[in-house]
């Protein structure tokens, strides 16, 4: 099928991975909802069990449809294979559960989803694991906060909710100069705005649930590797990531780096992380995000197209104060967004109301379209204010850190008709200016 | 594993298990810009199944040191020597299993030591391996686009099942990974300067230019299989004709394209599984 290089964006969102079931004819990719897979005999059972033979034994670690979706994430995103799991937060747990045990720590992004603020910074230090926050433009502060025991650098695409733009050809470089890995959250940049691995991400992550699978109905999360970052000659330099370069004790003394050069890490997190911990992707999911990435560039043009005119009519009315898009020239990360966001800038970005938190309140209650709930990259447009929900467990100073003021309103645009979704928001505007 | 080559540290992969030089001996040799990964369940499966196992890295690529040798006739003599450091001296203990130019590099030492070569497994094939002027001034110009180009030549579907070396790996983004990596390693050296080789180009340009293949096929007294794919854009079954008559070889042809191991890796091993009976 290929010709002189691999197929477009388009093709793949609808092929990478699937082919016509070779036993039905079905075109569509089928639903295995089975727990598990019949060997052919003894002796293929043991080496499935050795890793002598690939395929599937037990829906924890592999499934036929899951399978699918997981070579059609690495397709789009460009990367060496994926891993699916219950959901992002899974996702970002299973990354670095892969690389870090305690003693280590992590360097992030102080702009993240609340989510993952609370994993780095309350949960995972139960666990001996450190993370060190740095405001996601301050270059010397990633530098600086490198540390002999640090296994990771983190940080989101987009900066929840300011839309910081992250510097990935920075932030990598540094990451790579340390001979760690750079781990992004892509969730607010599915692949078709941005490909992170193209400017030197070594990990990707993606809550599946939200524009991927496009339509609120299923949680899951997708977990990519690059198969770009050397682990074995880190940990000839430096000592870390035995975890990849060295005999596992817990999977018959396999060195991941010797079975696989460019996909230990998945191997690891495959046959250690999800055979262990267990968050796995039910094939029920997988479907459905399957559903949804095959038309995911049709609808990340209407998001973005739609999301531009909304931006174009809060920029320009009285009631409010910012709009944090960075497509504006009036935001920090306008020059990267243009460098590494051409096709957009997403359709989830925040805004300031003019007048009191009571103001704010009168607002998200009068909408009629958008729907007041705590999700983004629905079909349907969304809005929310962080404050007292994704990031409610921030103090007024991280939360000012993290770019989140008081009276901050976070959108998600949908594929409705642009012209109604800015009639919803110009009568609640209307209504916020009444209830002072 | 690590052996002395020439005074050189060579790479090598055991299948999971410590290497027995007493146990009958399958070598497998990658092909351009690859590794040893490329055959790592083959090499799994054969070493838990009494087989002491030599995967090999070539000089210059994967973990091997350098220089990289200028033909595929210094290659065999390496290979060779491999063996003698590896303790494999017993007459027809020897498998061979070469994937393109590794089938190449196989070929000639199967031809240069028949006595110790018992058969010969020549996987994605060809003979003459001739590369186009087109292809060959890409991978000398613009490498990474040479590697786009070959990745989409090289794999004849979009969804490789069940996967590898796992399943959720896409066998597109992997290949191209690996052959970067191979690309980018730091053991390829010219063995008169010092200085740094294109690999892709060095790699392609010796299989062009082997022209022993007959002479060595004339020597071999190995059983001989020929494992070639039907979608193989790379080196299409029929550019096999001459040589597996010369070798009186067994074809075995699957549904595959030129990336046969990890494209069609349970076929793979039954191909190899008769290989070896």
């Amino acid at each position: 099928m290929p010709g002189y290089s691999d197929p477009g964006f388009d093709t793949l969102a609808l092929h990478a991975g699937a082919v016509p079931d070779p036993t039905t004819g079905a075109r569509a990719t089928p639903i295995h909802l089975s727990t598990s897979f019949v060997f052919q005999s003894s002796e293929h059972a043991a080496s499935l069990f050795n890793m002598e033979r690939s395929g599937h034994v037990y829906s924890r670690i592999s499934n036929p449809t899951t399978a699918v979706l997981e070579e059609r994430i690495a397709a789009l995103e460009g990367g060496a294979g994926a891993v699916a799991t219950a959901s992002g937060q899974a996702a970002l747990h299973l990354a670095i559960a892969t690389l870090a045990g305690a003693g280590h720590h992590i360097v992030a992004s102080s702009a993240l989803y609340g989510g993952s603020h609370n994993l780095l910074d309350y949960t995972l230090r139960r666990f001996g694991i450190s993370t060190t926050f740095v405001q996601p433009a301050d270059v010397d502060g990633w530098r600086a906060a490198i540390r002999p025991e640090t296994r990771l650098l983190f940080g989101e695409t987009l900066g929840n909710p300011g839309l910081d733009v992250l510097d990935i050809p920075t932030i990598s470089a540094i990451a790579h100069d340390a001979r760690l890995p750079l781990l992004v959250d892509s969730t607010f940049t599915p692949p078709w705005l941005l490909k992170p691995f193209d400017h030197g991400a070594d990990l990707i992550f993606h809550s599946a649930t939200k524009f991927l699978s496009g339509h609120g109905t299923v949680v899951g999360g997708l977990l990519v590797d690059s198969g770009a970052f050397d682990w074995a000659a880190s940990f000839a330099e430096t000592g870390r990531f035995p975890e990849l370069s060295q005999p596992y004790d817990g999977f018959h003394g396999m060195v991941f780096s010797e079975e696989s050069t460019v996909g230990a890490f998945l191997l690891r997190a495959r046959r250690e992380g999800l055979r262990d911990f267990g968050a796995c992707m039910s094939p029920h999911t997988a479907w459905l995000i399957l559903q949804g990435i095959e038309t995911l560039p049709l609808r990340m043009a209407r998001h973005v197209e739609n999301t531009r005119k909304v931006v174009e009519m809060l920029a320009a009315h009285p009631m409010v104060s910012r709009v944090g898009y960075p497509e504006l020239e009036s935001h920090p990360s306008h020059a990267l967004a243009k460098q590494l966001l051409p096709r957009g800038c997403g359709a989830v970005f925040s805004f300031d109301l003019k007048g009191s938190r009571t103001q704010g309140v009168a607002f998200i209650e009068a909408l009629k379209i958008f729907s007041h709930l705590a999700n983004v990259g629905d079909c349907r447009s969304l809005v929310i204010h962080p404050a007292s929900t994704t990031h409610f467990r921030m103090d007024d100073a991280a939360l000012a850190r993290a770019g989140i003021g008081p009276g901050t309103i976070r959108l998600s645009i949908g594929l409705e008709d642009a012209a109604d979704l800015i009639d919803d928001l110009k009568r609640a505007l209307k209504v916020a200016e009444k209830a002072v | 594993m690590k052996l002395d080559v020439n005074g050189q540290s060579a790479h090598v992969y055991t299948g999971g298990k410590p290497f027995d030089p007493a146990l009958p001996c399958v070598v497998f040799i990658h092909g351009a810009l690859h590794d040893h990964s490329v055959w790592t369940l083959l090499a799994r499966w054969c070493a838990h199944h009494g087989h002491g196992v030599l995967a090999l890295d070539l000089p210059g690529h994967g973990q091997s040191a350098g220089p990289v040798l200028p033909s595929v006739e210094a290659t065999a003599d390496w290979l060779l020597a491999l063996l003698a450091a590896a303790g494999v001296q017993q007459p027809g203990q020897v498998t061979l299993v070469g994937h393109s130019m590794g089938s190449l590099i196989g070929l000639e030492a199967a031809g240069r030591a028949p006595a110790l070569i018992g058969r010969l497994v020549m996987v994605g094939t060809a003979y003459p391996m001739k590369v186009s002027d087109a292809l060959l001034n890409t991978a000398r110009d613009a490498p990474l686009k040479a590697i786009d180009m070959v990745n989409a030549f090289s794999i004849s579907t979009l969804a490789a099942k069940p996967g590898y070396p796992g399943p959720g790996m896409w066998l597109h983004g992997s290949n191209r990974a690996l052959m970067r990596r191979t690309l980018a390693g730091p053991n390829a050296t010219n063995s008169a300067t010092g200085c740094a080789v294109n690999l892709f180009h060095h790699d392609f340009s010796i299989c062009d230019a082997y022209a022993g293949g007959l002479d060595a096929a004339a020597k071999v007294t190995a059983k001989v299989t020929l494992v070639l794919g039907n979608a193989d854009q790379m080196t299409p079954p029929r550019a096999t004709r001459d040589i597996a008559a010369a070798l009186k070889a067994k074809v075995v042809t699957l549904a595959s394209g030129h990336s046969l191991p990890a494209e069609a890796p349970d076929e793979m091993l039954a191909a190899l599984r008769g290989a070896l009976a």
